[in-house]
Order: C-alpha cells, then sequence, then structure tokens
C-alpha cells in the first residue's frame, strides 16, 4: 500500500462521521433520553479515544516505583533498598506528603505535576499464590482464577465496544501477548526488516492460507501493518530529527551515562506506537509487555537494576506522551504488574514475589486527583500475611472504571463478558475525567 | 486411527523429528516408530561442542572481568566501557555456543533425540537474560541436561539444581539461612543477610510438581531453608566456579515439606526432598502434560497424558521410557499437524530442508530477536511458551516470509523447489502447495513459498 492509498483511506472516518450527522437528526428524541455523553458516544467521540495497557513482567515493586516514603515503616522495612526522601540525593520524586516516584520517573513525574499521572499503590489481581505465571494470566485473561478463560480481557473488551474491526488494536512485540488474544483479530508489530523483494509472494501466500485459521488472518493484518509502519517510522524519524540532542537523551537523569543508552530506543518505540495511533483509520487501544522486574537480588535503589528498567519505562511513557499531540487529551494508558513485592528487603537485596503492588494512570483524559485506591499503609498488622503491601483495590476494578468511563464499556458487558463473574467487583470511579 | 507408512514416515520425522533432510523420511518408511526409538540411548543427547569450555571456565572469566571492571573504575579508568566489554563477551561466548546447537540440530541424523533434548533445556531453563548467566546456558545445557535425558528423572533434577548456572539464574547461591553460623557471624557485622526462596519455588512450581498440587507459601519457605548451603566456589576456593555445600550457610535444623519431615541432614536434606518431588504422582502428571503438549499439541489429548504419566510412575521416571512411550503412542500420530514451529523449530527444518548448516551466528541472531526467540534468552524461568497463538502474531508471519525469501535467495541454487518440498514433507505435502510450488515464477520463491506452506510452519 503506498501512502496515497493510505492517505485516500483516511476519508473514510470523514465520511462514516458525516453519516453519523445525519443518522443523529433522525435519532433526535433518543438522543434527549442518552444524555450528552451518551449522545457524544453513539457520535464516533469513541472513535478519538486511546488506550494503552502496558504490562510489566516479573512484579514490579510498587515500594520502589512509587515509594512511601512518608510511611514511617518503609524506611526500616526496606533497609539499603529504601528510595532516599523527598529532597535528599537521588530522592524521590515528590506526589503528596507519603508517595513520591522513583528519581528515574522523571518525565512520568512532570505529567503528574500537571494532573496527567495518577498511582495506585495497593492494586492486586484476585490470584494470591505469588506465581508469576499464574499471576500473568489472570492479570492478562481477566478471569477470577487461574486458567479460566483463553483469551484476553482487552481483546474481549474490543468485543463489547461494537462489530469486529470498529475499534483497532495493536501490540507492539514479535509475540502476541495474552492481554490481547481472543476472537477480536488485533495487529502486532516489532522494529525490525520488514518483507524482502518478491511482491508476488505475499499475494501467493494470501491464497494459501485462505482456508487457514491461524496464518490467514496473521498474514492479512500483518501486511497492512507493514503498510502502516512505513508511515509511522517515517513520522517519528522526521520528528527526531527536529529535536535536540538533550531532548532525545532525555529522562533517566539520575543514572550513569552508561546505563542510559538503551533509552532513547525506549523513548523512540514509545513515539512509533503513537505514529501507529494517531494515523487516519490507526489503532485505539495497544497492549504493551515489558519485562525484566523479577528482583530476587540486587535490586538497587536510586541507582542498580530496577532503576534501570524504570527509567526503560519512564522514557517509553514520555515517547508515547509527545509522539501522541493533542490525541493525549483522548488517551489513557495504565500499567500495571501481575503482583508487588514483598515489603520487607531479602537476605540478597532484592524482594521477593509479593502481593499488592503500584500501577499507573496516564494521560491527558485523566481526571486530577491524588492515589486511586486506598493506602492501607506498611504497619506490620496491615502488611498481608506479615509479608506484603496488602491490596486495597481489585485490579480489575481499575480496569473496569477505565474501559466503562473512558471507551464507554457497559457495565453489564464489563461484569460478565470483559471480566466473567466480576459483578462484586465495582469499577474504579473517578480515574477519568 | 491406522495411517500408511507414507504418512507416519513423514510425521515421524517432522513432527517428533526436527524436520527432514533429504532422504530422512525414505530413510523412516519401513519402520517409523522403530527409527525413533533407535534415537533413545542411555548416555543421553549429543553435545554441540567437544572439548567446550566448562560454566566453570566462564563463570571464572566473568568474576575475573568484574574484579577488573572494579579496579579500572577504582583507577579511574573511564574508557573501560563495562557495558561494551560484557556485551563483547556475551556475544562471543554466547555465540559460539548458540551456533553450535543450531548446527547440531541443523546436522543431525537423531532430530527425535535432539528435540527430546531441547524440550528438556527448555524444562529446566536458564535464560542469558541475566548478566551473570549470559555465557552459561550452552554449558549449563551441556553438562546438566545432555547427558541425563534419557536416565532418571531425578538425575536430571538434581543436575539442574545443583549446577551453578540454575543456583545463580534463580539466585539460590547467595541465600542463607536465617540461624545459619554465616548469618550470625554477618549479624555481628551488622549486615542483613538471609532466605532467597526463588529457586525452591521455582523447582516446585514448575520443574517437579506443579502449582497445582497443593503446597502453601510455607512448603516454598521450609524448601528454601533446606537448600541452603547450595552454593558456588570463589574464586580463591578450590574447584572455583562449581558447586559446593556451604554447611555455615545451611539452616539447622529438620524441615516439614508437602507433609514429610526431613530431619536435618546437610546437603542431603534439599536432595531428599528433590527424590520425593520426582516420585510425585503431579510430578508425573505436570511432566507428562508438559511432553504431551511440547510434541503432539498445546492442547494434549487426555489419554496420552494418562499414557506418559503411568510409564513415569511404572518405572520411578525412567525418561527414556516415557519417550518410547511417547513414539508407541497413536495419539503422537495423529495425522493433523496442531503444532505451530516456534522460529528455533522453524529455521531448524528449513536448514535440514534446504541442506544447508548454518555458518554465520552474526546472520541468525537478528533473525531470532525479530522472530521473538531471542538466542538462549528465554523470558522467564517457565521456558518458551508453547502455544500457536503466541509464535503466530501477524508480526513475526511477517518476519518469517522475510526471512524465507532472504535464505531462498542463498540456498536454492540449482535445485527443484518441488523435490526439496517432496523431500521435506513427504507425505505430508498438500496438492495445493505442490501445485504452487510448481508454478512459482523462479526457484528462490518455490523454495520460500515451500517454507511459509501452512503444512511446513507446523508440524
Amino acid at each position: 500500500m503506498t501512502r496515497e492509498d493510505v492517505a485516500c483511506q483516511a476519508i473514510s472516518p470523514r465520511l462514516s462521521r458525516r453519516q453519523a450527522l445525519w443518522g443523529g437528526l433522525g435519532l433526535g428524541i433518543t438522543v434527549q433520553f442518552m444524555g450528552a455523553r451518551a449522545y457524544a458516544d453513539s457520535q464516533g467521540a469513541l472513535a478519538q479515544k486511546k488506550l494503552v495497557v502496558i504490562v510489566c513482567r516479573g512484579g514490579l515493586d510498587g515500594l520502589s516505583l512509587s515509594p512511601p516514603v512518608g510511611d514511617a515503616n518503609y524506611g526500616a522495612l526496606r533497609g539499603a533498598i529504601a528510595i532516599p526522601g523527598f529532597g535528599e540525593v537521588g530522592g524521590a520524586l515528590k506526589l503528596d506528603d507519603t508517595f513520591g516516584l522513583h528519581p528515574a520517573m522523571g518525565a512520568t513525574h512532570a505529567l503528574a505535576v500537571k494532573g496527567q499521572a495518577r498511582i495506585v499503590p495497593a492494586v492486586a489481581t484476585p490470584d494470591r499464590e505469588r506465581s508469576h505465571f499464574e499471576a500473568q494470566d489472570v492479570l492478562e485473561s481477566g478471569a477470577s482464577v487461574v486458567y479460566g478463560t483463553s483469551s484476553g480481557w482487552l481483546n474481549r473488551a474490543l468485543e463489547a465496544m461494537g462489530p469486529a474491526g470498529k475499534v483497532k488494536a495493536i501490540s507492539v512485540g514479535p509475540t502476541a501477548p495474552l492481554i490481547l488474544r481472543g476472537p477480536i483479530e488485533a495487529a502486532s508489530w516489532s522494529p525490525g526488516g520488514a518483507a524482502g523483494g518478491d511482491p508476488r509472494l505475499p499475494g501467493i501466500l494470501g491464497d494459501l492460507y485462505a482456508h487457514d485459521p491461524l496464518l490467514g488472518p496473521a498474514l492479512a493484518s500483518g501486511m497492512a501493518t507493514q503498510a502502516m509502519a512505513k508511515i509511522a517510522v517515517a513520522d517519528v524519524a522526521q520528528s527526531e530529527a527536529a529535536m535536540t540532542d538533550s531532548q532525545v537523551n532525555a529522562g533517566g537523569a539520575t543514572l550513569a551515562p552508561v546505563l542510559r543508552q538503551g533509552l532513547p530506543q525506549a523513548r523512540k518505540l514509545g513515539a512509533t506506537l503513537a505514529a501507529f495511533m494517531t494515523q487516519p483509520d490507526g489503532k485505539q487501544v495497544a497492549a504493551v509487555s515489558i519485562d525484566g522486574f523479577d528482583t530476587h537480588a540486587n535490586q538497587g535503589a536510586t541507582q542498580g537494576q530496577l532503576a534501570l528498567r524504570l527509567a526503560y519505562v519512564d522514557a517509553f511513557l514520555d515517547g508515547l506522551a509527545s509522539g501522541l499531540g493533542p490525541s493525549w487529551n483522548n488517551t489513557v494508558v495504565v500499567l500495571a504488574t501481575e503482583f508487588g513485592r514483598t515489603a520487607r528487603v531479602n537476605g540478597t537485596a532484592g524482594t521477593d514475589h509479593g502481593t499488592a503492588s503500584t500501577a499507573l494512570v496516564l494521560g491527558g483524559a485523566l481526571k486530577k486527583g491524588g492515589i486511586v485506591g486506598d493506602w492501607p499503609t506498611l504497619a506490620q498488622a496491615r502488611l498481608f500475611e506479615n509479608r506484603d503491601t496488602a491490596p486495597t483495590l481489585d485490579m480489575r476494578g481499575l480496569f473496569k472504571g477505565v474501559l466503562r468511563d473512558h471507551m464507554g464499556v457497559e457495565r453489564a458487558k464489563l461484569d460478565t463478558q470483559v471480566f466473567p463473574g466480576s459483578a462484586g467487583v465495582a469499577p474504579a470511579d473517578g480515574v477519568v475525567a | 486411527m491406522a495411517i500408511d507408512r507414507d504418512l507416519k514416515s513423514a510425521i515421524a520425522v517432522t513432527r517428533l523429528g526436527l524436520g527432514a533432510k533429504d532422504g530422512e523420511i525414505a530413510a523412516a518408511h519401513d519402520d517409523p516408530e522403530g527409527y525413533l526409538i533407535a534415537q533413545i540411548r542411555p548416555e543421553g543427547a549429543e553435545q554441540p561442542q567437544a572439548n567446550a569450555p566448562t560454566a566453570a571456565e566462564r563463570f571464572n572469566e566473568f568474576r575475573a572481568y568484574q574484579q577488573e571492571r572494579q579496579a579500572a573504575k577504582q583507577a579511574g579508568d573511564v574508557k573501560t566501557d563495562p557495558v561494551k566489554m560484557a556485551a563483547r563477551m556475551l556475544r562471543d561466548d554466547t555465540g559460539v555456543d548458540f551456533l553450535a546447537r543450531v548446527r547440531l540440530a541443523a546436522g543431525t541424523d537423531a532430530g527425535f533425540r535432539e528435540r527430546w533434548a531441547l524440550f528438556w533445556a527448555n524444562h529446566f531453563t536458564v535464560s542469558a537474560n541475566k548478566l551473570v548467566t549470559a555465557t552459561v546456558v550452552g554449558p549449563f545445557e551441556q553438562e546438566a541436561i545432555r547427558p541425563h535425558v534419557f536416565g532418571r528423572f531425578e538425575d536430571l533434577l538434581v543436575a539442574s539444581s545443583s549446577h551453578p548456572a540454575m543456583l545463580l539464574y534463580l539466585d539460590q547461591a547467595q541465600s542463607i539461612g536465617p540461624n545459619s553460623i554465616a548469618a550470625q557471624f554477618q549479624a555481628r557485622t551488622g549486615k542483613h543477610v538471609g532466605l532467597n526462596e526463588n529457586l525452591a519455588r521455582e523447582i516446585m512450581e514448575l520443574h517437579t510438581v506443579g502449582v497445582d498440587a497443593g503446597y502453601s507459601q510455607a512448603d516454598v519457605t521450609e524448601f528454601a531453608r533446606a537448600m541452603t548451603g547450595w552454593s558456588i566456589s570463589g574464586l580463591r576456593e578450590p574447584d572455583a566456579g562449581r558447586f559446593t555445600f556451604r554447611d555455615r550457610a545451611h539452616e539447622p535444623g529438620a524441615r516439614t515439606i508437602m507433609g514429610r519431615r526431613y530431619a536435618e541432614g546437610g546437603e542431603g536434606q534439599a536432595r531428599a526432598v528433590m527424590k520425593d518431588l520426582a516420585a510425585s504422582p503431579h510430578t508425573a502428571h505436570h511432566l507428562a502434560v508438559k511432553i504431551a503438549r511440547h510434541f503432539v499439541a498445546d492442547d494434549p489429548p487426555p489419554t496420552l497424558v494418562a499414557r506418559l504419566q503411568r510409564a513415569y510412575v511404572d518405572t520411578n521416571g525412567q525418561l527414556g521410557a516415557v519417550a518410547k512411550t511417547l513414539i508407541t503412542s497413536p495419539e503422537a500420530w495423529n495425522p493433523t499437524a496442531a503444532k505451530f514451529k516456534t522460529p528455533y523449530e522453524f529455521l531448524v527444518s528449513s536448514w535440514r530442508a534446504a541442506g544447508v548448516l548454518p555458518q554465520d551466528i552474526a546472520a541468525i541472531a537478528p533473525v531470532m530477536n525479530a522472530m521473538g526467540q531471542k538466542a538462549f534468552s528465554a523470558p522467564s524461568p517457565k521456558g518458551w511458551p508453547e502455544e500457536k497463538e503466541v509464535w503466530c502474531a501477524p508480526d513475526a508471519v511477517i518476519k518469517r516470509m522475510g526471512w524465507s525469501e532472504a535464505f531462498a535467495a542463498k540456498a536454492v541454487g540449482d535445485r527443484d523447489p518441488a523435490q526439496l518440498a517432496a523431500n521435506a514433507l513427504g507425505a505430508r505435502l498438500s496438492p495445493l502447495v505442490a501445485k504452487t510450488i510448481a508454478r512459482a515464477e523462479t526457484r528462490p520463491e518455490g523454495l520460500s513459498i515451500l517454507l511459509m506452506s501452512p503444512e511446513f510452519q507446523r508440524r
């Protein structure tokens, strides 16, 4: 597909908006009963909304991502891996009197100051087994028990948003994450070389795959994404050319220079995903996996292995937020992990598998406010099994709140279809403006 | 369902083996099961490298490098870039090992034996995505896995769990009993040391009984206590870089794990636990499911699982007997190819089909990365996933197509793609794909179509 072809396709959303307008006039009476918000949704506001879900694999230590340096027990529990307090060298970046962000999360903190990033400091999936693999399964499948369903909740949410293809989704990475697997076809993309030179081959294979339920849709989707990728990568190259070196290298300021070398790529990856999402007829929903958070030994504090991973996350988020431009105001990003880590430092200057952790919500579409959910504190009596941060919010409630208030998914579908058997888990209120 | 020997020999070589070399399906034709059973041997799998560097040597190199780096830092030598140095070491050592492994797979006459070894290497994953284990995945496989893959599971389990690569990958080497002599000594100096339960948990969850076996957090912690002391000799100690038992770090006392009591026994305490874990019916079931899932279908037939489980229990975990049961089970020969190849399997079978031995790791590594299976770098201790949905993402199919084109252009030479297809798939080659290859405009296009055909992408 050439760039011109894609430009031509760009007309179709406009046409459909005009058609929707005419349709809306015919439904005038109904509209009054629907209320302003429902009206807007029914008339294509959903088409502007963007949702990015980032899964941090390995059990991200919430007490380092958003260190509760104001909590009386934090320093003693954490020992050598405690993040220093506000204003100290390498100290936490202040959010409120209790919480800060890890010092490697500078760009995220700048968003937080503007009310465009909030923390959810004690959230957990319903799984309590402390197994990576079970917990990731529950996080991504959205089931209440492990291996309860083989599709992902984000895929079923797409199903709930309308007929197949209405809201398009993409995952970043060479393999398909569970969260986006399911009946609705989703694109996938990863950086790297595209197909080779034989222009006949995709057509020949398309014919061979005509009745192949696995390869057929995958090839078709892959080819369409290739066409978008050409434009996305060109757009990012153009905007990068206009940036100064210090902008490109921003982030991870507290890290030694040698450790910052992966950060420009992370930023670029975020910007490229943004370019996929801002193209005409672009992807509205994206799933991203970032791994490397299983810090059993020598996890570090201001510096160290976890700081490096968090700087990577920060650079990715920065690239995504800047790349989305005006669309950032219609975007919600949720970052979550399968479980948190032990409140106490372990015997090897790391932390073991725990329970509740911190999730982040970001975006111009957020409602301003403090932490989402309650903070149980780290008082010994409040620790879950005298070991972990106690959960105060069900992860599904957070996801449900975002899907309801940002993507307009109705409660009944959230309770039964997207998160089966979760009627007792209320959507988190007041996250999205 | 009875299937003819044409199809059965094709299945033997492409599903249970690593893909057909020229003439291999014909060689299996008279007795497909016997062809595979003959590959089972007590001495285990082939070694990819003769006289390979040992894990101990690699560790010692790594530690020496760390010390040099520290010294350089103290001397203010800013030019020694540790990340670049480590990256070079990683590329060189890991590259040599990985190339040897893919060359073995691409060339061996015993494809089933190698697949069986790769299965166990993945079951006991040590990943290069951790710096300290980056250069020892190959040696780990050579020393701990390959010699034991047709022996007793218990021996394989102990070999894996006591190997320095595993002890470091899952943080066991530094785990210290809170009431041990070492911990008391450290406490006097004000240093807090203690337990790390990572390896203990993964042995139970991933390597033996499985997460549904009904054990608790307390069982995991008790096993972690029993395992304290399993460690590695330091640079200045005898047998540097090898397994050692540190009595002073061992948590004293008896332990209770999954309802069984284990008397104090030093190093033997954890071995006694492993013996019982290996003998557990939960382990028999867990392993049977994994074998059936890898060799036959993501959603494995329960009857096959039951057969494998019974073979394991009846023989006290003799893996050669389990392998033979797999080969002689009717479920393994289902005419439908249910498995979608992983990138490693796809590349290996492509090399075999084209009769090519890979030469250059610099050409292979980026391809493995792009297809989502970075060399020796499984994403977690769970190893590489099996499910087709993971590997058949749209992006991955595009990357496979791009590689096939580039590979076919170089590899096909003056050979006839139709003949290559017949050699590679035998009776599994569908009339539609055969016809499409026959109509290809060029030889490279014909080979690309073969490699990307639905039946070649599956096994």
